[in-house]
């Protein structure tokens, strides 16, 4: 596909003509900036088309046309409705990236492309809705990923949350790997990429009625890259991934457990956690095993292959503080369980009922 | 984290673990209640029975706040709230999900509509109170002495800015009246066997050590008051063996860092201030406790949700054939109730136990039910090892 640098340069021009239409600095979100108006292509041509910039997108057309390779791609779609909006370490943007990017990088997949539809309440700030788009588009560019369509509606005052997002995407498959959530085995490790709880507990330490001081950030981030580290040092033995978003490591790995027909035992002392999260967790009475993450992944691997993963990950950026905490056993029951610091054991389960209204 | 991995360390764990088994006589068994729901949490979420020889026990107690409401009090709050459109009702979390009668709770009456709020203090509710003039702003008060100094608290703010709007439906309850009458069962009970009690943590730091006393004289049971972490929990089961072995039902404390013979004084002057001891209450498991309860006092009579908005109290029955009750007072393990993880589970709870936290059932179901389907698994081995040599 031919990309046109004039035409695209000419086009930009224009828009930076026109910004002046679009107040990003005090203007709020009306019903016409969703009534297929030229108000409508303005903040689509001014602010989403601008951020996201790329060719498949700059067609303007109402699909985006791209070649597909051969072998497999794998295709996934997630919603989001986090509030509060702004929290340390992102924003409900850079969250709707990560979070589509992680799902497809999850099987393997190098993520290639994403969809971006947006449900805007009027009265929406501009400025903030700027704050987002940009989030996105630094996200999108940190994992590789274009944004090649997307959709715009508004609705009325009192009928949205400010702004929901939703994201969808395709990747494409290595052929080496072949990643499934039934096929843990006995004598399995568990690998987790890093510390656990620290998004959820960024987000609760915002939240109305618990808010407490804590410099901690959300670990929201793209994990193809080190995902892409993980294949190439030995993407055979890669059994499944997961992110361990809502519900937490705990849920994760008993979906694991139910899907593969197998128990997983924990060991609590080789569980990363952070000081900060460990305290807030404390104190609100949580269990840092149920609070979710948003850069986090949990790796199933064949045990002679396990030391070797960690170090791969160990020297990407998400990865650093990667350890094996656990290892898949024969269990007719499913359970998943700890032996704990004191030399006991205990059941990890399903988080029951609600934990918090709506984390990710 | 300072202060607190302390106390979960896992090399001292054993050890106390190996000196409960040397201290522990082998021909006896020893049967300890752990009062406390915080106690019971911490039990299981750190495998404390692991460390224990099988001839000690532990029973769990009553002192769950959620788990001894009886349903007939948890209705008047859901008519409360579904009667008065003007009532907001704030409660804790724990309180939303317990069935009521016909399986109603304040999580279903708020998704009937009714305006009921989680909160996580007295302090919320009196924020709402202030933000809602015009709406009548009810406090959900339950607990043990650990969470009555707040609502107390709350009370007296809310007099102190003239907050006309801000009430409290009163279910404060007092730990000594429970293990009192965990003791002197009547006659055509089943009588709990307990040697001796883990005492609470942090109710003790409110009331003080001194408040057992009667366990030791009256009931010759020794008491060793406890903090909620794993060590603190090992330690004082051994403190009691020993107790025990020497005879002797002593008020001791290994809690020494928080907790004083005498307690807290300021907080129970506050309760003194705003409350009043009820005649006569009901408990969930243990029946009608003559003084067990406090109401709030005349003088504070204008905050009392139940005078202001005319609530009665009914006797309501729980689930037919669920074990709560005998839960609740030691009798029955949360395993021996036919409901347990079959119809009734911490997603679908049908009693109180398997809705907290801190309720022995719940707990049993999140950390321990393993050992429980272990042992089934294993004896279904056995018998159709049996069944294959027999045919």
């Amino acid at each position: 596909m031919q990309y046109d640098r004039d035409k695209h340069a000419a086009m930009d021009e224009a828009g930076r003509r026109q910004a002046r239409k679009l107040d990003l600095e005090n203007g709020r979100i009306d019903m016409s900036h969703g009534a297929g108006g030229r108000a409508m292509a303005d903040l689509v041509d001014l602010l989403f088309r601008r951020a996201f910039d790329n060719p498949l997108l700059n067609r303007g057309d109402d699909q985006a046309l791209f070649d597909v390779s051969a072998g497999r791609m794998v295709m996934t779609t997630d919603s989001f409705v986090v509030s509060p909006l702004f929290f340390p370490g992102g924003n409900i943007g850079s969250l709707a990236v990560h979070g589509t990017v992680n799902d497809l990088a999850m099987g393997g997949a190098v993520p290639r492309y994403l969809t971006a539809g947006f449900i805007l309440e009027e009265g929406f700030p501009l400025a903030d809705l700027a704050r987002i788009v940009d989030a996105m588009a630094e996200a999108a560019q940190q994992a590789g990923v274009s944004i090649v369509t997307g959709d715009t509606k508004v609705v009325e005052r009192g009928k949205g949350d400010g702004i929901f997002i939703n994201t969808a995407g395709v990747g494409v498959v290595p052929e080496a790997v072949d990643l499934g959530a039934d096929r843990a085995r006995p004598g399995d490790k568990v690998i987790v990429s890093g510390t656990i709880g620290d998004h959820g507990v960024a987000i609760m330490s915002l939240r109305k009625g618990l808010r407490f001081a804590t410099e901690l950030c959300s670990d929201s981030a793209s994990l193809n890259h080190l995902v892409a580290a993980m294949v190439a040092e030995n993407g055979p033995a890669l059994r499944l991934m997961r992110d361990p978003t809502r519900g937490g490591v705990a849920a994760t790995l008993n979906e694991v457990a139910h899907q593969s027909g197998v128990g997983i035992r924990l060991q609590e002392s080789a569980l990363p956690i952070r000081e900060e999260v460990r305290g807030a967790c404390e104190l609100l009475g949580l269990d840092p095993l149920n609070v979710a993450n948003e850069g986090k992944l949990i790796a199933i691997a064949a045990p002679e292959a396990a030391e070797a993963l960690v170090a791969a990950m160990r020297g990407t950026p998400c990865g650093e503080n990667a350890a094996i905490v656990g290892e898949v056993l024969e269990d007719e029951l499913r359970l998943v369980r700890m032996a704990t610091a004191i030399g006991g054991e205990r059941v990890v389960d399903w988080l029951h009922g609600e934990q918090l209204p709506r984390i990710c | 984290m300072k202060y607190v991995d302390e106390f979960r360390d896992g090399a001292r764990a054993r050890a106390l673990g190996q000196a409960i088994a040397e201290a522990a006589a082998t021909d006896r068994e020893y049967r300890l209640m752990e009062f406390c729901g915080g106690h019971t949490h911490a039990v299981f979420r750190y495998g404390v029975p692991d460390l224990l020889p099988a001839n000690v026990e532990l029973i769990h107690g009553p002192g769950c706040p959620v788990c001894v409401l009886p349903i007939g009090r948890l209705d008047m709050a859901v008519r409360l709230v579904t009667d008065n459109p003007e009532v907001i009702l704030c409660s804790y979390g724990d309180m939303l999900r317990v069935p009521g009668s016909k399986g109603l709770s304040l999580l279903k009456a708020k998704a009937n509509g009714a305006d009921v709020r989680m909160v996580y203090s007295v302090s919320d509710a009196l924020e709402l109170a202030r933000a809602h003039p015009e709406r009548e702003v009810v406090f959900f008060g339950i607990g043990f002495e650990t969470t009555t100094p707040p609502t107390a608290l709350g009370i007296l703010q809310a007099e102190a800015e003239g907050l006309r709007n801000f009430s409290v439906f009163c279910n404060h309850v007092l730990t000594p009246a429970a293990m009192n009458a965990i003791l002197a069962v009547g006659e055509d009970e089943v009588p709990v066997e307990v040697d001796g009690f883990i005492g609470p943590a942090h109710v003790s730091v409110v009331i003080g050590s001194d408040a057992y006393r009667f366990c030791a004289s009256h009931h010759q049971k020794p008491v060793v008051i406890a903090g909620f972490e794993p060590l603190d929990v090992l330690q004082s089961i051994l403190m009691l063996i020993e107790q025990l072995n020497e005879g002797r039902a002593g008020i001791e404390n290994q809690y020494t860092r928080a907790v004083t013979p005498v307690g807290n004084q300021r907080a129970q002057a506050i309760m003194q201030q705003v409350f009043e001891r009820r005649p006569s209450f009901e408990w969930r498991g243990l029946g009608e406790i003559p003084e067990s309860a406090l109401g709030i006092s005349d003088a504070f009579a204008r905050f009392d949700a139940e005078r202001r908005f005319n609530m009665r109290y009914q006797y309501a029955r729980g689930t037919k054939s669920c074990d709560c009750p005998a839960i609740l007072r030691g009798v029955k393990k949360p395993t021996d109730c036919k409901l347990f993880a079959t119809s009734c589970t911490p997603d679908n709870p049908l009693g109180s136990c398997m809705v907290s936290d801190e309720g022995a059932c719940a707990a049993y179901y999140t950390y321990g039910r393993f050992r429980q389907q272990a042992e089934d698994a294993q004896r279904q081995q056995r018998e159709q090892r049996g069944a294959v040599r027999q045919g």
